[in-house]
């Protein structure tokens, strides 16, 4: 019990740079741009941005599936290995990690940009250019690729946990192949499948970067929005009102999927 | 009763080169409670999961019935396992647990739900039905795995060492309590264990194992009262082995004395190895004996007093209730029935003499077992 100062200097961390940095959050969010007064303006305006609050969430949500059903196959596949193949498959995993996140991103544009190599390469073959950027696919794309090895860390852990007698106990019991995958495999690695997909569709719904490079002029998400209110549009107490709504969302979300994990399974929660 | 229900033949088993089991021939009786006894690593387990069909023998027939079933696989064998630590399914109740085989056969919910309840109170779980797995105790844990096993009507159950993460106690009691249900179910249980006085307590016949090889099959009365080798007479209780010399039949000799004994038709002056179980000597006074010995040491056990008597520079282990002091010289008889005359093996002398007993030597032996045994399931 005495050893709980041990947690100190993260208490103050999260204290300077996050509950205070909330507490403005809350503060613009409810405040008039021009007088600084109280005003439920900011707030009842969110109503046209309610579009750009589905797509976000529609756009996470589908990265988030596809993520899911790439990503399980692999970590099912890493966690049948070796123990030292494991450590080699899960280190090329993460290996994308290491490069920088805009990095990538903008490499994605070059390759399929119209002027970009695919379309160099099929032009050659007398296909195209075929117009793979600045539309919701790439965007789409663009957060599987960044956000898949978030989906397959996860499920690779809970995955390789399972203990190997289960399998075994359920073949025993009568179930072939098929039989096992759904109803010992699967059901045990739920709360890998949770925090994978939290962890995939909560940067995912969040995000401006992506779409900004990857999506056309219909593809504003709602981080694009939110960060044009403070670099262009002036209008910090707009931006606050609407990172407020997107945190409130993405918790009411994260609550949702939860619940179906159980009360003490969850790996991950944010 | 006594009909053929599996037969090993010739089954050999290797993995990466390494011979874990070695032209093993068995055959088991329906309604048989057989134990598969040896130290760790000797390949009952693998020969467990063979019977099982988790893993394929490299040589040899596995036959069911008359029939050769190599090649089915686990889930389509008319066989059910206890695993060790029970592997219940930790997203699935008790009775969800126990229906989970039922629900795979396509079962009638209303006839799953009576024969869950039937084995519940079988195995005297009745009440448990919502429990989540995870907050039994081990003993009840341990029941539910039966009962998992049993619902499907099994004609075999296997049992890869089930009892042994319970307490003593505890043990016990399920000794008693798997024989019953063998028993009211009247189906064939073959169990693997290391505990050499849990085969004894609950098997019809037990298999005694070493190095992938069989040594003895018998019944419990067979196998301590007639060791076939050192390495059974050793693994089966205490023993003392001693090197003697048959000089005719029913006539052995050793320590240059000959004794009356009951075994024949070994050949004239063949080297034997002599058997005395510690419980079958007589104490005598020191002039009346047919052997006169030193105690070097003793050690009170409850029922009984451990003594080791040195006779000649041979250590002997003595089981008596009467108290020896430590220097107190004895004489001892043998009775001709007392005396187990083997053929010679490769076993011979390696076991069987206590000049380096100490009271603590089994407990050592067991927590050497137990990390061995921990070793061996972290490795796989």
């Amino acid at each position: 019990m005495k050893r709980q100062f041990l947690s100190g200097p993260y208490l103050v961390w999260m204290f300077l740079f996050t509950l205070i940095p909330l507490a403005i959050v809350v503060y613009y969010a409810f405040t008039d741009s021009v007088t600084g007064s109280f005003t439920l303006s900011n707030m009842a305006s969110m109503g046209s941005y309610l579009p750009i609050f589905l797509r976000s969430v529609w756009l996470a949500v589908v990265s988030a599936l596809i993520c899911l059903v790439v990503g399980y196959p692999v970590a099912w596949c890493i966690a049948q290995t070796k123990p030292m193949t494991q450590r080699f498959l899960y280190m090329l995993v993460m290996l994308p990690m290491c490069i920088s996140f805009l990095l990538r991103t903008l490499a994605w544009v070059s390759l399929l940009e119209d002027t970009g190599i695919i379309n160099r390469l099929l032009g050659q073959i007398g296909i195209g250019p075929l117009r793979l950027v600045r539309n919701d696919g790439a965007v789409i794309l663009g957060m599987v690729y960044n956000y898949l090895p978030y989906m397959i860390m996860p499920l690779y852990t809970v995955i390789m946990k399972i203990d190997h007698r289960l399998v075994d106990a359920a073949q025993d019991l009568g179930c072939d192949g098929g039989q096992v995958f759904l109803r010992v495999t699967l059901p045990l690695s739920v709360p890998g499948i949770v925090s994978g997909v939290t962890m995939v569709f909560v940067p995912a719904v969040s995000t401006f970067y992506i779409s900004q490079k990857m999506g056309g002029t219909t593809s504003t998400m709602i981080g694009d929005v939110i960060e044009s209110q403070f670099k262009t549009a002036y209008n910090p107490n707009l931006g606050a009102a609407l990172s407020l709504v997107l945190m409130v969302l993405v918790l009411v979300c994260v609550a949702v999927m939860n619940h179906f994990t159980g009360e003490d399974e969850s790996v991950v929660t944010i | 009763m006594s009909k053929e229900l599996i037969r090993l033949a010739d089954i050999s088993m290797a993995y990466d080169g390494e011979v874990v089991l070695n032209n093993i021939n068995l055959y088991i009786n329906d309604s048989e409670f057989l134990t598969l006894l040896g130290p760790s690593g000797c390949g009952k387990t693998t020969t467990l999961q063979i019977i099982g069909g988790f893993v394929k023998p490299t040589a040899g027939s596995v036959l069911f019935d008359g029939v050769r079933i190599n090649d089915i696989p686990p889930h389509k064998r008319q066989v059910n396992t206890v695993f060790q630590r029970y592997a219940l399914f930790p997203h699935l109740d008790v009775y969800d647990n126990i229906a989970f085989g039922l629900r795979i056969a396509k079962l009638g919910e209303d006839e799953i739900a009576k024969r869950v309840t039937e084995m519940l109170e079988v195995v005297g779980m009745r009440g448990f039905e919502e429990r989540k797995v995870d907050n039994l105790s081990g003993g009840q844990q341990q029941r539910i795995a039966i009962a998992r096993a049993l619902v499907n009507r099994p004609k075999v159950l296997l049992l890869d060492e089930p009892l042994g993460a319970l307490d003593l106690r505890l043990r016990k009691d399920m000794q008693v309590e798997l024989k019953r249900i063998q028993q009211q179910m009247g189906i064939t249980f073959i169990f693997v264990t290391h505990d050499q006085e849990e085969a004894l307590t609950m098997s019809d016949t037990i298999v005694v194992m070493d190095k992938g090889e069989i040594q003895q099959i018998g019944t419990p009365e067979d196998i301590y009262n007639e060791p076939k080798n050192a390495f059974v007479a050793d693994f089966i209780g205490e023993s003392n082995i001693l090197d003697g010399i048959m000089r005719a039949d029913r006539v052995v000799e050793f320590f240059g004395r000959r004794f009356a004994c009951v075994d024949e038709g070994f050949g004239k002056d063949e080297a034997v190895d002599v058997v005395i179980r510690p419980e079958d000597v007589d104490i005598v006074p020191a002039d009346g004996g047919h052997l006169c010995g030193t105690v070097t040491s003793v050690t009170f056990k409850g029922v009984h007093y451990d003594i080791i008597v040195d006779f000649h520079g041979f250590k002997w282990l003595i089981q008596t209730t009467d108290y020896q002091p430590v220097g107190a010289v004895i004489g001892i008889r043998l009775n001709p029935e007392d005396i187990h005359i083997m053929k010679r093996s490769k076993y011979s002398g390696m076991f069987g003499d206590y000049s380096s007993y100490s009271a603590e030597y089994d407990e050592i032996g067991d927590a050497a077992l137990a990390e061995e045994l921990e070793a061996e399931e972290d490795g796989e």
